[in-house]
């Protein structure tokens, strides 16, 4: 028997990596690192600029910029309880249209109303609406949405005017057609993380309620919506995040009006569409307090985010504990 | 055996478990399906208007201004012709620097989570920044651009990309993780017990594999930067004038002229703004698409 081992065994396929192979896997790993930091520098960063350069502002206006309502950059009068009253009201009313319509896709979704072909090609869809970017929703809005409205709502106006909502006649931009296209631009966040939740639901649980001579919407009501509920509140708060901070679409349909009207038809003004409408032609004076501004939307939307990632966060840990 | 003796069975009294069609409940859970259909299709309507809107005016646009739509500078007020030329040009260019900027922190940042220190606090850090960072309202990436850069340099093409790169980075970050993370132990074990390097590990073997998966997140990252309107408006601005090599002036984008003609009294302007629209609309679906083919992709693994 031949003693000698074949050449090409006498090396071993594995060897231990070689001074050079270390150092730079040490370097690597630290890059990552570095780079993975790198996205927390970017938050604080982002913080801190916008508090930095609002500085002048916060000690000119102070708490008295959140309550007055003027915003004159020729008398230096700044104040953004219009804006933020907008905010709020535009939000409120976009997240709850788009709340209906998006949990009833969802259940629609995932309830068997549907083949699952069919409800994996609506789901396709439904996600096409994220896809179309906010300026093209604010041009539909524009030549579409607005002329489509505006007969209604004279119409409303007319007839029952005494009601504070309809107090206004639509003139063109205002807050319906906002809140309206703010719907359908936050409708496939709720539909989506609502389905996922409806759909984690264990299929056992509904059989139960069935076999219990329960109705369909019986089931759905009585024991599925209950048990989806925490992921149903997560997908309306991410949703509610999202529409506080939607610009473009808001700052071409609003009206850039800084005053608090209860009417749906009046032009309001949101703290974002300021910030678009007003930055590109920002006098110096103007820059900080339109940053004080851009720091109370900021303030604003981490608070709602971080409290939707949370309950999302724990709806998920809810159903593994199931 | 011992046979069991016939049980003397409660005799099933069938038509009493057969609920009538028009029982009260049956009847309010038919109501509610109709219901629930209904507002489906209410929910859907939009996207339909939208589409037949685009391919309509938009369409008309593309079909009767043909070639030159891509060739022309945007007209003036009040003038007939003209295209979409340097705003595609534009837009293509900050998207690719958002993209260069972005893709490689993304990527390495993901590496990191998902590799090298998973479970360290500081891994639990950047994912929960990243969840802020998705959330930030994209005006507000135009601002701090806008302070840190632009008050110094002038409006120009690199800033406008700075600012999408902030959008696009979180996309990125948590996509690549995930992607890292679909990769089975197993691999890396192997290369492992082949005496790799943790580096070489993740070089030869974890990241080819995990690639479709990443390049799903960049493309989505790349359709939602493609249509940001807000955060280009103060930083890359706008310009009438074809792009020259240099990245430091006001750059156009189609964004920013959908927004500019918007609100123009002029029907040519209008409908320059409406076949711009179908632009970016396809673009975006273009990049959505590959993006599902690239999960395709990494599902057949």
């Amino acid at each position: 028997m031949n003693e000698s081992t074949p050449p090409a065994l006498q090396e071993s396929a594995s060897r231990p990596p070689t001074a050079w192979e270390l150092g730079s896997d040490r370097l690597f790993r630290t890059l990552t690192t570095l780079f993975s930091a790198l996205t927390i520098a970017l938050v604080v960063f982002i913080v801190l600029q916008i508090s930095f350069t609002a500085r002048p502002a916060i000690a000119q206006y102070g708490f008295g910029f959140l309550t007055t309502d003027t915003w004159d950059a020729g008398k230096g009068q700044f104040g953004i309880r219009p804006a933020i009253w907008g905010t709020l009201y535009s939000s409120i009313l976009g997240v709850g249209l788009a709340t209906i319509l998006g949990v009833a896709t969802a259940i629609f979704l995932t309830q068997d109303f549907l083949s699952p072909r069919v409800a994996l090609v609506l789901e396709n869809i439904v996600k096409l609406l994220a896809a179309i970017p906010s300026v093209v929703y604010g041009l539909w809005g524009i030549f579409v949405l607005i002329p489509l409205l505006r007969p209604v709502a004279d119409a409303l106006h007319q007839s029952l005017g005494w009601i504070p909502f309809f107090g206004t006649r639509l003139a063109g931009p205002g807050l319906l057609p906002a809140a309206l296209v703010l719907a359908v631009m936050v409708l496939p966040t709720i539909t989506a993380i609502s389905r996922d939740a409806l759909a984690a639901v264990h299929p056992r649980i509904r059989e139960a309620a069935y076999g219990l001579g329960a109705t369909r919407w019986e089931t759905i009501f009585g024991v599925i919506l209950p048990t989806a509920s925490r992921g149903i509140y997560a997908s309306v708060l991410l949703a509610f995040g999202r529409a506080l901070g939607e610009t473009m679409a808001l700052a071409m349909l609003i009206g850039n009006n800084n005053e608090i009207r209860l009417s749906l038809f009046a032009p309001g003004n949101t703290l974002a569409a300021l910030l678009a409408n007003q930055f590109p032609e920002a006098s110096r004076s103007e820059v900080p307090a339109l940053m004080f501004a851009a720091l109370v939307l900021l303030a604003i939307t981490l608070a709602v985010n971080v409290l939707g990632t949370l309950v999302l966060a724990s709806a998920s840990r809810h159903v593994e504990v199931r | 055996m011992a046979q069991t003796p016939a049980s003397p069975e409660p005799p099933v009294d069938l038509p009493s478990l057969e609920r009538s069609l028009r029982s009260p409940r049956t009847l309010f859970s038919a109501f509610c399906s109709g219901v629930c259909g209904l507002l489906t299709v209410l929910a859907l309507l939009p996207l339909f208007s939208v589409l037949v809107m685009l391919l309509y005016r938009g369409g008309t646009k593309v079909l009767t201004a043909g070639l030159t739509l891509f060739t022309e500078l945007p007209p003036a007020a009040g003038m007939v012709g003209g295209g979409i030329g340097n705003a595609l040009i534009g837009t293509l260019v900050v998207v690719g620097i958002a993209t260069l900027i972005s893709v490689p922190i993304g990527v390495l940042g993901g590496i990191y989570l998902a590799e090298f220190g998973p479970r360290t606090r500081l891994a639990e850090t950047v994912r929960f920044m990243a969840k802020v960072l998705t959330g930030l309202p994209s005006v507000l990436a135009g601002l701090v651009v806008f302070a840190a850069i632009v008050v110094f340099t002038g409006f120009s093409a690199l800033a406008g990309g700075l600012a999408l790169a902030i959008l696009m980075l979180p996309t990125v970050l948590i996509t690549a993780e995930d992607a890292l993370k679909m990769v089975p132990q197993r691999m890396r074990e192997a290369a492992f017990g082949m005496g790799c390097t943790p580096t070489q590990t993740v070089w030869y073997v974890v990241l080819p594999t995990a690639l479709p998966g990443i390049l799903t997140g960049v493309m989505l990252a790349v359709a939602r930067a493609a249509g940001e309107t807000a955060p280009l408006l103060f930083t890359a601005f706008f310009s009438n004038y074809w792009m020259t090599a240099r990245l430091n002036e006001p750059t156009p984008s189609l964004a920013v002229l959908i927004y500019n003609f918007s609100g123009s009294p002029f029907r040519n302007q209008q409908d320059i703004a409406w076949a711009a629209s179908l632009v970016v609309v396809t673009l975006i679906l273009i990049a959505n698409i590959s993006a599902q083919i690239y999960t395709a992709r990494t599902k057949t693994r």
